[in-house]
């Protein structure tokens, strides 16, 4: 089925082209990393995880958001998202593949990443995320790729697929508790020490996977003449809303108690992000930022007039995507360091080559989202005519 | 044509699956130990602890922690990386109030400077009882041995810095660059280099290791060599008749944290 991504319009080959620049430019940076090693980055002995820790959490999330249109459709037979699941699979493709080239990047030493495998530790929340996450990419992989070659056969999927489908449900959620728990189990990060951290994950998981599934519809329709309907829209949005209100509820809930009970310890870290702390808060812009995005969304998205508005919906769903971009591939992982255990204060920048690679990154996601939709719009006007 | 392809897939998967379950079956099973011959010098404990006594350092002055620092970061080739944010340190200094955050209180800055002069107090490694950075280790990078050392393997650590997230004292140093390079001004991070103990590569994690290489020769730790009026004392807390007993009940200490449950075995009177 590949053959049918080889073909296409001049517009689709300058993407490509494009996001091949992308990858490449990230490519030659990295290769500057593998060099000197982690200290091109803006990471430091205080501050130890960074941008890549944190777009492989929230990537995480997108990727587990695919269960929120697999789960209607197979679970409760919702007939208007059978265009779209396809389309969520792939998303839980390309972002799998993007988290586990975050954690591969991060290492400081790529070369002995096997490692995990060659001494497996069960003690360590990080052996359960790289098996959970590879399982899940090859659910979605092989779940994904059948169902699209059984739609160019014009016949329908075996029942196995059914059973593999049934299995990736739960297994979606895995993958965001997991993830949550490489944070929340640790003794000295008052910052993520909450156990509202992995609903709180979900949450905002649900929210920014549906809202970005939403912004590809709208791009389909407009580059591939892919119409996924309105109403299958309509319900995604809702999904959006939905979720947004949960993960802004639990963040409400985390404050509560962080500000209520006032211990030091927990409230040292929102300080610095909210107002300062000791004359620092060169992250601050970033959380009003965020703040400010998520409620004039989520309050926009509630209102059914506004939801569902069409020219709306897709500002709507960019800002649920960006505001929770920031809050969780930046801000969540990146707090948890600031103050440092001895109560310092070291700040955080990306530098401009750990830029350039995370980019990279983003580009060898979009370019296999692309390719993947090509086939599948492909497909699907073959199947048409 | 198409069965053999079949048939080669299904053998090179069964193959993969054969080769990974061998590990995993390893991680379970229980292997017999290696046998190694012991030197008759070393110094063996059931669980190696440390008394740094602060009112001592405060008559010596910040000169004796420096000399501490200078001996245990020469004698383990530590790299002194010219960016400060990228330091690596096995034994530094912190004011009182950062080194323990929770005895915060209203003119502790006065007690630092009037009732400590100034001096700050050494910080390392605290060897916990329940470390939380082994239980987060993916590749038993790090581990810790039966007298209680928290111990890291250079040639095993991925540089995941996991370790670093986990540990709540800031004991662990990355390699954030090639510890074995030259600086901008063309000389080495390894300001004296000793070939007793190995050098390590960029991207691998590093803290103090209670000296173990010391003490399987029968030589004290170096922070404890350098200091000849008892300012710390290194010994076997399951021992009655250690030193580090006879301090510890003779003495109101305290530790870094003790509530996060990690057990440190570093103590200190104040």
């Amino acid at each position: 089925m590949f053959e049918k991504a080889l073909s296409g319009s001049k517009g689709y080959w300058a993407w490509v082209i494009f996001l091949l620049i992308v990858i490449g430019i990230g490519v030659l940076n990295y290769l500057r990393q593998w060099e000197y090693g982690l200290g091109i980055t803006g990471m430091s002995r205080d501050v130890s995880w960074g941008l890549y820790i944190g777009q492989f959490t929230y990537l995480v999330g997108v990727a587990a958001s695919a269960v929120m249109l697999v789960m209607p459709y197979y679970l409760h037979n919702y007939k208007v998202f059978g265009k779209i699941t396809i389309l969520g699979e792939f998303i839980a493709v390309s972002a799998v593949t993007m988290c586990l080239s975050f954690v591969i990047l991060d290492l400081g030493r790529p070369d002995r990443a096997m490692n995990m495998l060659l001494h497996p530790t069960p003690n360590s929340v990080l052996f359960w995320d790289a098996v959970v996450l590879s399982g899940y990419l090859g659910l979605n992989i092989f779940i994904g790729w059948t169902v699209l070659g059984c739609e160019k056969r014009g016949a329908p999927p075996p029942k196995w697929t059914k059973v593999l489908i049934y299995i990736s449900i739960p297994w979606a959620f895995s993958i965001h508790t997991v993830t949550a728990f490489l944070l929340a189990g640790l003794p000295g990060r008052g910052f993520w020490l909450t156990a509202i951290m992995a609903p709180r994950f979900l949450g905002s998981a649900f929210a920014a996977g549906p809202a970005l599934v939403i912004l590809l519809c709208y791009l389909l329709k407009r580059v591939a003449g892919f119409d996924a309907g309105w109403e299958a829209i309509r319900s995604v949005a809702k999904i959006v809303a939905y979720a947004m209100c949960a993960t802004v509820f639990f963040f409400l809930c985390e404050m509560f108690t962080v500000y209520y009970s006032q211990i030091p310890e927990h409230m040292n870290h929102f300080a610095y992000f909210f107002k300062g702390l000791h004359g620092h808060g060169s992250l601050m812009p970033l959380m009003w930022a965020a703040i400010i995005m998520a409620v004039i969304s989520t309050i926009l998205l509630v209102i059914p007039s506004t939801r569902n508005n069409p020219d709306l919906l897709p500002y709507l769903c960019a800002m649920v995507f960006i505001s929770l971009l920031i809050e969780k591939g930046i801000l969540l992982i990146v707090g948890g360091f600031i103050p440092s255990p001895l109560e310092h204060i070291t700040e955080y920048a990306p530098t401009l080559p750990e830029l350039a690679i995370t980019f990279g990154v983003w580009g060898i996601g979009a370019l296999m989202l692309t390719v993947f939709y090509k086939i599948t719009m492909s497909i699907r006007k073959e199947a048409q005519a | 044509m198409g069965n053999s392809r079949r048939d080669f897939l299904k053998i090179a998967g069964l193959s993969a699956l054969g080769l990974g379950i061998k590990p995993t079956a390893d991680a379970f099973a229980q292997g017999a130990a290696p046998k190694v011959s012991v030197n008759p010098k070393a110094i063996r404990g059931k669980r190696w602890a440390m008394v740094i006594n602060v009112q001592k350092f405060k008559e010596k002055g910040p000169e004796l922690q420096k000399a501490c620092m200078e001996a245990c970061h020469s004698i383990h080739n530590v790299p002194h990386f010219d960016n400060p944010k990228q330091e690596v340190k096995w034994i530094w200094t912190a004011e009182f109030g950062h080194s323990f955050p929770d005895q915060e209180r209203p003119y502790l800055h006065e007690f630092e400077e009037d009732g400590l002069k100034g001096v700050p107090v050494l910080v390392l490694c605290n060897h916990c009882e329940n470390p939380a950075c082994v239980r987060v280790c993916p590749v038993k990078a790090t581990f810790q041995r039966p007298d209680g050392i928290v111990m890291m393997d250079y040639h095993r650590c991925i540089g995941c810095r996991y370790c670093m997230a986990a540990c709540p004292y800031g004991a662990r140093s990355l390699n954030w660059r090639d510890p074995r390079s030259l600086d901008k001004d063309g000389k080495p991070f390894i300001k004296t280099l000793n070939r007793e103990f190995p050098t390590r590569t960029r991207g691998v994690v590093e803290k103090c290791n209670f000296c173990a290489e010391r003490l399987a020769v029968g030589k004290m730790p170096a922070c404890v060599e350098v200091c000849k009026d008892n300012e710390i004392v290194f010994g076997d807390l399951e021992d009655p008749k250690s030193e580090v007993r006879k301090l510890l009940r003779e003495h109101f200490v305290i530790r870094r944290k003790p509530q996060l449950g990690t057990n440190p075995q570093v103590y200190y009177i104040v």
